[in-house]
C-alpha cells in the first residue's frame, strides 16, 4: 500500500489538510443550502483569522520554542496596512477578490518587515525576557497606531503622528484616523480566502518544519548549546521562524479587519496576543491540527454560550481552567497514554 | 517647579507599581510562574475596601484590613484550586491557567458588582485636620504634595523594610529563599515547600489589596478591569529590576512610575505607554535580566 510507506509526520500533515479540506466543504454545502446559523455565518472569517494567528503562534511557540505575548502587534500592524492597500487600490483594481489578495500580501509584507525589526532585538533574550519584550512591542505598536495619521489624496500619501495635520487637499481621504481607527472598509472579505490563506499557511509551516530549516529550528528548541555547538546559526533559524510567523499574523490581520466595517487598534491588545496564546496552548505545542481545532472551538464557544448571556465569559473561564486541569492531571495522562500505547501495540 | 511636581507623583504612583510588582517578584522566585490574576486581585482588594468603607461604613483602617485578609484568604484559595495542582506540569501551562483566573476574576466582578465605575473615596484627605485639605503645600503653594501621594510612599517604604527583613531574619522567609534556590534540596532540609509556596502567594495577595486601595485612592475610577493594566505595568517593573529580586522590583517600580509620569509630562500623554516600554526594551538588551536580576551561567 502507498500510504503505508509515508512517514508518520506527513500522514498527519496529510490528515491536516483533508480535515481542513474536509470542514471547508461541509460548510460551504451547509451555507449553500442555508441551515448555517446567521451568528455561525458571521464567525466563518473571524474563524479563518483566528485559525492562521493559532497556527502562526504555534509556529514561534510549539517549534521555535519562545513564548510570546505579543502576537497581536502583527496582526495589527497587517490589519492597518491591509486595509489602507484595499482602500488605495478601490479605484483601480475593481475586481473585490484580487484587492482582498493584494491587501493581504501588503499585511504579510509589512508584518514581516515589522517582525524582523522586532526580531533583532528580542531574539538575544531568552525565555520570559523575551515574552516580556514581545509584550512590549505590541503595547509599542498598539500606541503608534492609536496616534497615526494617514490620509490619501492626488499627491499620495500624507502621514503625522500624535494629531492630525496632514493638509490635504479637498477630496482627501482621511484613512487612519488616530484612535478612531479605519472607518467605512469595504467588507471584501469572505470565508472562501479565508480558507485558501490557512491551507497557503500550513502547506508554508509543514514544509518549514520538514525541511533542513526546520529541524535546525526544533534542534535550537530543544537544546540552543548543543544546536550551536553544531554549527547551526541560531539568529538566522530563529529569525526565520519568527518572520515568518509574523508575516502570517499579519495576513491574518488583514483578512480579519476586512470582514468588518470599522477597526481600531485597542482591538488587538494585550488581551488578543493571550487569547490566540490559548488556543496554542489548549491545541498542543507544535501541534497545528490542535491549534485549528482550538482556535476554532474557542471563537465559536463564547457566543454559542450567549444563552448564558452574563455568565457566559465566566463559564469560559472556568471550561478553560478546568481544561489545563485536566489535561495536566497526572493520572488522566497516564490513563490516556496507556491507551495510546495499546492503540499502537494493537496496529504493529 | 512643575517638574518636581511631576516627580513626585511619578515617585508615588512607582510605589504602587513596586508594591504589585513585589507579589509577582516574589510568587516568580519560588514558583517560577507568572501569575497573570495578581493584578485582577489588586481590583477585589479595591473592592472589598470600597463597599467596607460606603456600604457598611467601616473606618477607613478596618476596610484596608478586611481587604487584606479578603485578598489573601483568595490569594490562599486560587494557588490551592488551581496552581498547586499544576505543581509538574509545563510552566505554559501554569500560564493559561493564571489567564483563566484573571478571566475568572474579572467576570465575577463585573457580575457581582456591575460594570458601572465606582468613585473611590479619599480616605487620606478626610482623616487630616481641615476638611478640604487634601496635601501640603511647599515654597508658597509653588510644590504641591497630597496626603494620599505622602502616605503611598510611605506605605511602600514600610512594606519594603518590614519584607526585607521578614526574608532576611524570619524562619519562614529563609523557607523562603531556600525553595526558591532549588525546591528538592528544600524538600530534603525538612522545609514543607507546598506550605511555604502557600505562604508567599498569600503574602503577595495581601500586599495587592494594599496596592488596590492606594491605587484607588490615587486615581479613584474603579471598574472590574481597573487591575489588569497596573498588573501588567507592574509586572514589567518587575522584570525591569529583575525579576525575583525584591530590592529590584522597588527599583523597577519607582522608575517605571517616574518614567511613565515624566514622560507624559513632558513627552506625549497619548505615547507614555510607548516610552515606557521602549525604555524596558532598551534596558532588556543592554541587561538582559534586568538591572539587579541575578546573571545565571549557562552549563554545557
Amino acid at each position: 500500500m502507498k500510504t503505508m510507506k509515508l512517514s508518520k509526520t506527513s500522514r498527519k500533515n496529510f490528515l491536516t489538510y483533508a480535515l481542513v479540506i474536509l470542514a471547508f466543504v461541509i460548510l460551504q454545502a451547509l451555507a449553500a443550502a442555508g441551515t448555517l446559523s446567521s451568528m455561525l455565518r458571521g464567525l466563518l472569517v473571524p474563524i479563518c483569522a483566528y485559525v492562521v494567528m493559532a497556527v502562526s503562534l504555534n509556529l514561534t511557540v510549539g517549534v521555535l520554542g519562545e513564548l510570546s505575548l505579543g502576537h497581536a502587534g502583527f496582526m495589527s500592524v497587517g490589519a492597518f496596512m491591509g486595509v489602507t492597500t484595499a482602500i488605495s487600490l478601490q479605484n483601480a483594481i475593481p475586481s473585490a477578490e484580487l484587492r482582498l489578495v493584494c491587501a493581504l500580501l501588503v499585511g504579510a509584507v509589512f508584518a514581516g518587515i515589522v517582525g524582523f525589526l522586532v526580531g533583532i532585538p528580542v531574539l538575544r533574550l531568552n525565555g520570559d525576557y523575551l515574552a516580556i519584550v514581545t509584550l512590549a512591542f505590541g503595547e509599542i505598536i498598539k500606541s503608534i497606531f492609536n496616534n497615526l495619521y494617514l490620509g490619501l489624496d492626488s499627491h499620495g500619501f500624507h502621514l503625522s503622528l500624535l494629531d492630525n495635520k496632514l493638509h490635504m487637499e479637498d477630496g482627501g481621504r482621511l484613512i487612519i484616523g488616530g484612535p478612531m481607527g479605519i472607518g467605512g472598509i469595504q467588507k471584501i472579505a469572505n470565508f472562501a480566502t479565508g480558507f485558501a490563506l490557512i491551507m497557503v499557511c500550513l502547506i508554508i509551516i509543514f514544509n518549514l518544519v520538514g525541511s533542513r530549516a526546520g529541524r535546525a529550528i526544533m534542534a535550537i528548541r530543544d537544546n540552543r548549546i548543543a544546536a550551536e555547538s553544531v554549527g547551526i546559526p541560531i539568529t538566522k533559524y530563529k529569525m526565520m521562524a519568527f518572520v515568518t510567523s509574523a508575516a502570517m499574523a499579519g495576513a491574518a490581520g488583514a483578512l480579519f479587519a476586512l470582514n468588518f466595517s470599522t477597526i481600531v487598534a485597542n482591538k488587538f491588545d494585550f488581551n488578543t496576543s493571550i487569547l490566540v496564546l490559548v488556543f496554542v496552548v489548549l491545541g498542543g505545542l507544535g501541534n497545528m491540527l490542535g491549534s485549528i481545532v482550538a482556535a476554532a472551538a474557542l471563537t465559536i464557544l463564547p457566543e454559542a454560550l450567549r444563552q448564558f448571556a452574563d455568565y457566559r465569559m465566566l463559564v469560559y473561564a472556568i471550561v478553560l481552567i478546568l481544561v489545563m486541569l485536566i489535561r495536566n492531571n497526572p493520572t488522566i495522562r497516564s490513563f490516556l497514554e496507556r491507551f495510546r500505547l495499546s492503540r499502537k501495540g494493537g496496529a504493529a | 517647579m512643575s517638574f518636581f511636581n511631576s516627580l513626585i507623583s511619578g515617585i508615588s504612583l512607582g510605589s504602587i507599581y513596586a508594591i504589585i510588582a513585589l507579589g509577582y517578584t516574589m510568587v516568580y522566585g519560588i514558583a517560577k510562574m507568572l501569575n497573570f490574576a495578581h493584578g485582577d486581585v489588586i481590583m477585589v482588594g479595591a473592592y472589598v475596601c470600597f463597599f467596607a468603607a460606603s456600604r457598611f461604613a467601616l473606618p477607613p483602617l478596618a476596610g484596608v484590613l478586611l481587604a487584606v485578609v479578603v485578598c489573601t484568604l483568595l490569594g490562599i484559595t486560587i494557588e490551592k484550586l488551581a496552581y498547586a495542582p499544576l505543581r509538574a506540569a509545563p510552566s505554559l501551562a501554569v500560564l493559561i491557567t493564571a489567564i483563566g483566573v484573571s478571566y475568572f476574576l474579572q467576570n465575577a466582578a463585573l457580575l457581582l458588582w456591575t460594570p458601572n465605575p465606582k468613585v473611590f473615596p479619599n480616605f487620606v484627605a478626610r482623616r487630616v485636620d481641615g476638611v478640604d485639605k487634601a496635601g501640603v503645600e511647599f515654597f508658597g503653594g509653588a510644590l504641591r504634595v497630597s496626603y494620599v501621594t505622602l502616605v503611598t510612599i510611605l506605605v511602600c517604604l514600610a512594606i519594603m523594610a518590614v519584607l526585607t527583613i521578614f526574608i532576611n531574619g524570619s524562619k519562614l522567609g529563609k523557607a523562603m529563599r531556600a525553595v526558591s534556590e532549588d525546591k528538592d534540596a528544600a524538600r530534603l532540609m525538612g522545609i514543607n515547600v507546598n506550605t511555604t509556596i502557600s505562604a508567599t502567594f498569600a503574602i503577595g495577595s495581601g500586599l495587592a489589596a494594599i496596592a488596590g486601595v492606594l491605587l484607588c485612592s490615587a486615581y479613584p475610577t474603579l471598574v472590574p478591569t481597573t487591575g489588569s493594566m497596573p498588573g501588567i505595568k507592574a509586572f514589567t517593573a518587575a522584570v525591569f529590576g529583575g525579576i525575583g529580586s525584591i530590592p529590584g522590583a522597588l527599583l523597577g517600580g519607582l522608575m517605571l512610575g517616574v518614567i511613565e509620569i515624566l514622560s507624559k509630562a513632558y513627552i506625549s500623554t497619548q505615547l507614555s505607554d510607548a516610552v515606557v516600554f521602549g525604555v524596558l526594551i532598551v534596558v532588556l538588551l543592554v541587561k538582559p535580566t534586568g538591572l539587579l536580576g541575578k546573571q545565571i551561567r549557562e552549563k554545557v
